[in-house]
């Protein structure tokens, strides 16, 4: 897996708002059939960083490669067309729209007149979500009237359905039941399996612990580290989280702090 | 048993309320109201407002309002009126054939622009739309009347004033007939193949009581209207002139022609199917949708939100401009009050007919429905003699009691 050329690297890359800087010189990449676990506490930059690479905000500076390609992400549609697919911590759903409306949202389908071809789209849906929570039904509601599990499975199934390379999931199972939140784990080591790229953001350790292969860990915007999941403990991930320090830097002080 | 019908309870509620108005200024005036004469005049003056209330369903949609349409329709009509009466007769004389077209042309174009102009400062420059119209409410009032100094403009070219309607400008009886023909088959064929669609995906069908109901209540309800605009008459003098031009003899007791439907309302209906096609079927209309259902996500999903509401914007100010050729047309002339607080009537016909003010929902017929209860309202008063002073007070008292319900039902509807 090592020999293969990293999906996407991001290098030195740099946000500030307004002075504050959001993202500082942070570099972390992602190989195919990878899921990398990103990790930090709240305000630690992570949503910042994958927002620069899914085309939602632009950095100050930074080089994107995608396949070993210098890669220019600008918007949105940049992302997408080179394979990159978000699933948004607030889903970014269209609530006045139907299902299969929000998973086409920007790439509707089209007959040959021009106009929206609603019943393929509808079709495509169905088959998606056959797939990912097969009792869903809600089609033409719009997906306000959704639950919020059901909500989800929507914000999954248009990120999966378009053949992404990369994926980028940002908390992805937070308003998922039980048996939901399995179903997706199942699908992420089934797209894993497929070759995917996966970045993980979650708040659950124990889920980022379960699925990924590596792990970065972000603190106030820096990189604190990027470890290999088999080579650390939990507590080695939390106290990089809580405190900054790398695995091998941790003294028996700060694991007594951690825990008292 | 509604639900699984599929037909809008809120459409049906304003049909009701509709009925309920007609029936009562019919009794309050009378028995005035529900004459041919009558519906006749209401349907070519509800024609101006309707055709701009489509544009302002999408514009209210993309979470946006338009004040100035009023003030745009005054400048709009007072430019096609100086260009038709004061610039193009003086080079090609009066009554040239082609005056009409290329009049309407500028205006649409001039419109177009008004409207592309306050959309980009709206979308690029950030500039909050209530804003920006409201200036424009001012501007293009100001700009209108510099235009003539406060002339009055007139008159307008013989081939445009047909688009106004008046006694000369339907379509006649058998025109009347095709149009409502072809809407019929339009109604069937839409049942039809909807149903086919929904059998080659194996999706759930409506139920064929309510597929039959929705056709037969749509097909009679355009023959019904048909038939009351053929029921109305040209007025004795013209329908002579029209009996010589047609080489008819003039009977003793005189001679019937049917008036049929009137150029304004072919244009309103044909602006209401474009708009709806538009809104519906087209991406443009989907993502105008989206922007005002999350426009995070619409941005998010890589639509270009701003240039979509610049479109919204443009399409605005071309309707404006269609509307100004119908009213300057009707009324032969154009003032320098032309379209004063036509922008309140548009909105409220656009709220009244389900559109909401904080956006992503709206309907273009719902918005048409809701130009026929405004006007019908106006014509009523007008029939029974009300002052204009309490007219006012009547629209205004109807326009926030409309919003109050819709709030009501929609907070409901949610639990």
């Amino acid at each position: 897996m090592t020999d293969s050329p990293p999906l996407v690297e991001m290098k030195n890359m740099n946000v500030t708002f307004g002075g504050v800087h959001a993202v500082e010189d942070v570099s972390i990449d992602l190989r195919p059939g990878e899921i990398l676990g990103l990790v930090g506490g709240n305000g630690a930059g992570k949503s910042t960083l994958i927002k620069t690479l899914s085309g939602a905000q632009k950095p100050d500076s930074g080089q994107i490669f995608i396949n070993g390609n210098p890669a220019t992400i600008d918007n949105p549609r940049d992302a997408k067309a080179l394979g990159v697919e978000t699933i948004y911590q607030t889903l970014a759903l269209a609530e006045n729209i139907d299902a299969p409306g929000n998973m086409f949202l920007g790439r509707e389908l089209v007959t040959r007149l021009g106009t929206l071809d609603d019943s393929a789209m509808e079709d495509a849906s169905r088959r998606v979500m056959g797939r990912l929570n097969p009792k869903f039904e809600n089609f033409k509601t719009p997906v306000t009237s959704l639950s919020g599990g059901q909500r989800q499975s929507v914000a999954i199934a248009r990120a999966v359905h378009f053949n992404a390379r990369i994926l980028i999931m940002d908390e992805p199972t937070a308003a998922l039941g039980p048996a939901e939140t399995e179903q997706v784990r199942e699908l992420m080591r089934q797209l894993k399996r497929e070759g995917i790229g996966i970045i993980l953001i979650s708040h659950d350790i124990h889920d980022v612990f379960d699925l990924s292969d590596r792990i970065s860990v972000m603190l106030q915007g820096r990189l604190v580290g990027t470890v290999n999941r088999e080579d650390v403990t939990m507590d080695e991930v939390l106290a990089m989280i809580i405190v900054g320090k790398q695995p091998g830097e941790l003294t028996s002080t700060d694991l007594a702090d951690l825990h008292g | 048993m509604l639900r699984a019908s599929e037909i809008d309870t809120r459409m049906l509620g304003m049909l009701a309320l509709l009925l309920v108005i007609w029936v009562g200024f019919h009794f309050m005036s009378g028995g005035t109201f529900l004459t041919p004469r009558n519906l006749w005049n209401l349907s070519v003056q509800f024609s101006p407002v309707a055709i701009m209330a489509t544009g302002m369903v999408l514009v209210i949609v993309s979470r946006n309002i338009d004040l100035s349409v009023g003030s745009m329709l005054g400048l709009v009509g007072m430019a096609m009126a100086i260009i038709q009466a004061e610039i193009i007769p003086d080079i090609f004389g009066f009554d040239h054939p082609a005056t009409w077209i290329v009049v309407l042309l500028i205006g649409l174009a001039l419109g177009a622009l008004v409207g592309v102009f306050q959309g980009a400062v709206v979308a690029y420059i950030g500039v909050p739309s209530f804003i920006v119209t409201l200036g424009g409410l001012l501007v293009w009032r100001g700009v209108a009347w510099s235009l003539a100094s406060g002339r009055t403009i007139a008159p307008m070219d013989s081939t445009f004033q047909l688009l106004g309607g008046g006694s000369r400008g339907s379509i006649g009886e058998v025109g009347s007939w095709v149009i409502a023909g072809l809407a019929v088959a339009a109604i069937v064929f839409y049942l039809v193949n909807d149903r086919r669609q929904r059998k080659r995906f194996g999706f759930t069908l409506r139920p064929m009581w309510s597929l039959v109901t929705v056709g037969v209540v749509g097909s009679l309800a355009v023959l019904g209207a048909v038939w009351t605009m053929n029921s109305y008459y040209l007025p004795v003098n013209v329908a002579r002139q029209v009996a010589e031009e047609r080489g008819l003899a003039w009977p003793e007791g005189g001679l019937d022609i049917p008036l049929g439907i009137s150029y304004p309302v072919l244009i309103a209906l044909g602006v209401m199917l474009v708009m709806g096609f538009i809104a519906n079927r087209r991406r443009y209309g989907r993502y105008v949708f989206s922007i005002g259902g999350n426009p995070e996500a619409a941005e998010l999903g890589g639509i270009n939100t701003r240039w979509t509401v610049v479109k919204t914007f443009m399409v605005m100010g071309i309707l404006v401009g269609v509307a100004a050729a119908v009213t300057i047309a009707r009324l032969n002339a154009a003032t320098s009050g032309l379209g004063t607080l036509a922008e309140l009537y548009v909105i409220a016909a656009a709220v009244i007919g389900g559109t909401s003010l904080s956006g992503g929902i709206g309907t273009i017929p719902g918005a048409v429905l809701g130009a026929l209860v405004m006007q019908s309202l106006q014509s009523g008063m007008v029939l029974m003699r009300v002052d204009a002073p309490l007219q006012d007070i009547v629209v205004g008292v109807v326009l926030v009691v409309a919003v109050a319900v819709d709030v009501f039902y929609r907070r409901r509807s949610e639990r």
